[in-house]
């Protein structure tokens, strides 16, 4: 084999692994990335029933209901609007009344979230960058809330 | 006191690291002995100041000095001691100042254990080395001071969070940051390579310990994370894809290419440009991995807090040294001789695809970590998870996987293809078995089947290889055991680390295709079969902690009606952070777990429960492990030893030809 032909199996095979790779990724992106939506752009944009998106929003105090099998019922909100959701299943540890969450599932037609995963951050000091955005653009976003993102001093209960 | 001082050693090793940092460079360049000898006495002084720093911030917190803010913040007096030393770490500042103790211990090292290295390259190296901890002291000491007072010291601390008080974080992030930060070594040999504009397969030897000491804390430390996620979480997952898991499996991936093109580079003086531009890219992609945990620009689960002001001092590292890394390699690698030929069937081709295949995959990962990022900028908010990885990660490895066995089995040079096949025959045949062993028994899960049949193969192909090179079966006993012996150690360790992967691809196999759970809400007395397993759910019993209190939930586990033991999974509170943590509950049997974790209390007494079946799960870890043991035989080769010129040719007798 001469160097040139040695060559050229050298980069056809890089060739060939780049390019399968690069169809794995786009054959792979246009089924598996969620589009991340506050409860705003959820309500207005009018998002398809049934298109698989990404909720984030703090959870409204008082609005945790409970219900049989694990069936959980609670809503999101940015400060301006509000969506119900529902959710069966564990919630995160970190879940509570107030607590920024983000959440993966379908809108149904009558205006629920069905979420199949309800993820809550391992600090309680975090708020979820998106849901911290989402905020800010809703002009809800309160010092005290940033401070607590920081390493500031902590409310006291 | 203490931590003022502590502070300005800091500041002290700053000063020398910038000293270190030139006035060696200098030296090499003026062929000045004395300027060159100052890089030696620099690293081991500013290894001691760092030491004296770290030792201090130590202190604070096993003292509870809450003057401190970082103690403050992330300590309690009621704590045990080994959290109030792991949280040392447990918190941005600390964790920044464990980065730098590491790098100047590495730095150290090479100081005092490569003697003999010629004189102007170990400056060069050492004062690169230094660019990079100059870089990392200043960050720590404009916008992450540890050692910050408070003007007035509360009573009490605000405690450590508390799902990161537990041993596996003790081990996980110095681990972590030793595999992290020991890719500095490689970069800094890459970057003096390119300075000098020379480099041979001497070089590569010299890397290669340093290489396969920081790859093998990375693969023990992104094992101990994923373990500790799998017990503490709650919720049995190991791997999330998460942006910071990713982080650290990056430079994983390029520094297990690293590993192989070095090894080519140093027998056969080929892919020398390929391996200085991996050895680049795996510290760049180690410093992305520091940047995405640190600043604060991705949302992951494990995400914490953060502030924006670190992010971009951090990127301006990031941007000096991979974009001048990068740009001197542009500059300076045309100048350096290319390295021989050799066939495409051969060793170095097989190393060649490995390299391929690994740094494409690392690739994948890449891209699917940074998209976010990107289309942030342009104003959509995506996220992208698991089957995007899964997708495109998973088939590219599968393929590497599957010519592993070919690689150590080829002759360098020129290989024979039809000879490997033949000798893999049995590997292949104990694949088919195990393929249509899964079909019958199993039925479906064609994935799994396949996955099985690969393990066993990679598994096989570890064994052939160490088979083949003793002449076991052919040879009588004692001939084999004695080349079994005076096999090179890199040999076995090659084997190993090959062996731990099929293990761990054998171990993901059975977690993620046989796996069970259920997730239900039980009163006491209340019954729950799955798979073989009956758990019976006895009564909650409160208990008190050091700082925290819990509910333990009682089950009875029975096998067909026969009671093989009890699981207490809890529920703890801590009152300091108003926090509660979940703490599962596991039962070995054999390679795989029970796995019991529970979710909220209801106001009548049932409770949530979540109960996996995790078939070989163990075996995902034990694989890792058994690739560290590998890489660390490896590591003990004479030939690799730090410092070791040649072999020594007594010992050369005994090995057999390759």
């Amino acid at each position: 084999m001469t160097r040139k032909q040695r060559r050229l199996v050298l980069i056809s095979a890089g060739v060939g692994v780049l390019g399968f790779a690069a169809g794995l990724v786009m054959w792979a992106l246009s089924d598996s990335i969620r589009f991340f939506n506050s409860p705003t752009d959820l309500v207005e944009n009018h998002v398809a029933p049934g298109t698989r998106v990404r909720l984030g929003g703090l959870v409204v105090p008082g609005s945790v209901v409970r219900g049989k099998d694990l069936n959980v019922r609670f809503e999101v909100s940015d400060g301006n609007r509000a969506v119900p959701v529902t959710y069966q299943g564990i919630l995160p540890d970190l879940f509570r009344d107030g607590q920024g969450v983000v959440t993966d599932g379908t809108l149904d037609a009558s205006g629920v979230f069905k979420a199949d995963s309800v993820l809550a951050k391992h600090d309680e000091r975090y708020m979820p960058k998106e849901v911290a955005d989402a905020l800010k653009q809703q002009g809800h976003w309160k010092d005290d809330t940033a401070k607590g993102m920081g390493a500031g001093t902590r409310k006291t209960p | 006191m203490i931590p003022e001082l502590g502070h300005y050693a800091l500041v002290l090793a700053l000063a020398i690291a910038l000293v270190q940092s030139t006035v060696p460079l200098y030296g090499a360049r003026m062929r000045d002995a004395v300027l060159i000898r100052v890089a030696e006495p620099a690293a081991l002084a500013q290894f001691a100041f760092v030491a004296f720093s770290f030792a201090a911030l130590v202190g604070c917190y096993v003292t509870s000095d809450f003057s401190v803010a970082t103690v403050f913040e992330n300590s309690h007096s009621t704590m045990p001691l080994i959290y109030k030393f792991t949280s040392v770490w447990g918190n941005h500042e600390g964790s920044m100042l464990l980065w730098v103790l590491i790098l100047a211990v590495f730095g150290a090292l090479v100081a005092a254990f490569g003697r003999n290295m010629p004189a102007t390259l170990k400056a060069t190296v050492l004062a690169v080395q230094s660019w990079v901890a100059s870089a990392f002291y200043l960050f720590i000491l404009v916008t992450s001071n540890p050692f910050l007072r408070l003007p007035e010291a509360p009573f009490e601390g605000r405690d450590l969070n508390p799902i990161l008080q537990d041993f596996g974080l003790a081990v996980h992030p110095p681990m972590l940051y030793v595999g992290y930060v020991g890719f500095s070594i490689s970069f800094s040999f890459a970057i003096a390579a390119l300075i000098e504009g020379r480099i041979d397969a001497a070089w590569a030897r010299w890397v290669r310990p340093w290489t396969l000491v920081a790859w093998i804390f990375l693969t023990l430390g992104i094992a101990m994370g994923s373990f500790w996620a799998y017990y503490t979480l709650g919720w049995g997952g190991w791997w999330y894809w998460d942006p910071v898991e990713n982080a650290s499996f990056m430079p994983w991936l390029a520094g297990t290419a690293l590993l192989h093109s070095a090894l080519v580079m140093e027998k056969r003086e080929a892919l020398k440009i390929w391996t200085i531009l991996l050895a680049i890219l795996t510290f760049s992609l180690s410093l992305i991995g520091t940047f995405l945990v640190r600043s604060g620009v991705i949302t992951s689960v494990h995400a914490f807090a953060s502030d924006p002001t670190r992010g971009v001092f951090i990127l301006a590292i990031l941007v000096l040294f991979i974009g001048g890394g990068l740009a001197l390699y542009a500059w300076r690698a045309p100048l350096l001789k290319a390295g021989g030929l050799f066939a495409p069937i051969s060793r170095e081709g097989a190393l060649v695809l490995n390299n391929l295949f690994l740094t494409v995959a690392c690739a994948t990962v890449f891209f699917g970590t940074i998209y976010p990022l990107v289309t942030e900028a342009f104003g959509t908010k995506i996220s992208v998870g698991a089957p995007f990885f899964n997708l495109t990660f998973g088939p590219l490895f599968a393929l590497l996987l599957a010519v592993v066995p070919f690689g150590p089995l080829l002759a360098w040079k020129r290989g024979d293809l039809q000879g490997v096949m033949q000798r893999l025959t049995a590997a292949f045949v104990l694949a088919l078995v195990g393929i249509t062993a899964v079909c019958i028994v199993e039925g479906r899960p064609v994935l799994a089947a396949f996955g099985v049949g690969l393990a066993g193969f990679v598994i096989a192909g570890a064994i052939t290889d160490i088979v083949e090179r003793t002449g076991m079966w052919r040879a009588p006993f004692p001939v084999a055991t004695r080349r079994a012996i005076g096999l090179p150690r890199s040999a076995w360790g090659a084997a190993f680390a090959h062996l731990g992967l099929g293990i761990s691809l054998l171990g993901v196999v059975g977690e993620t295709q046989w796996g069970s759970e259920q997730i239900v809400s039980l009163r006491p007395g209340d019954k729950v079969a799955l798979r073989h397993y009956e758990f019976t759910f006895d009564r909650t019993v409160p208990r008190t902690g050091p700082n925290y209190q819990e509910l333990v939930a009682q089950f009875t586990v029975r096998r067909n009606g026969e009671m093989i033991g009890v699981m207490q999974p809890s529920k703890r509170s801590f009152p300091a952070r108003e926090m509660t943590t979940t703490e599962a509950a596991l039962m070995t049997r054999g390679f795989g777990q029970l796995y019991v974790s529970l979710g909220e209390a209801a106001a009548d007494g049932a409770i949530a429960v979540r109960l996996y079946h995790k078939p070989l799960v163990l075996m995902i870890w034990l694989g890792c492990v058994v690739m560290a043991f590998g890489g660390a035989l490896s590591l003990s080769d004479r030939r690799l030893r730090v410092g070791a010129p040649k072999p020594a040719r007594s010992r050369a007798v005994l090995q057999p030809a390759e």
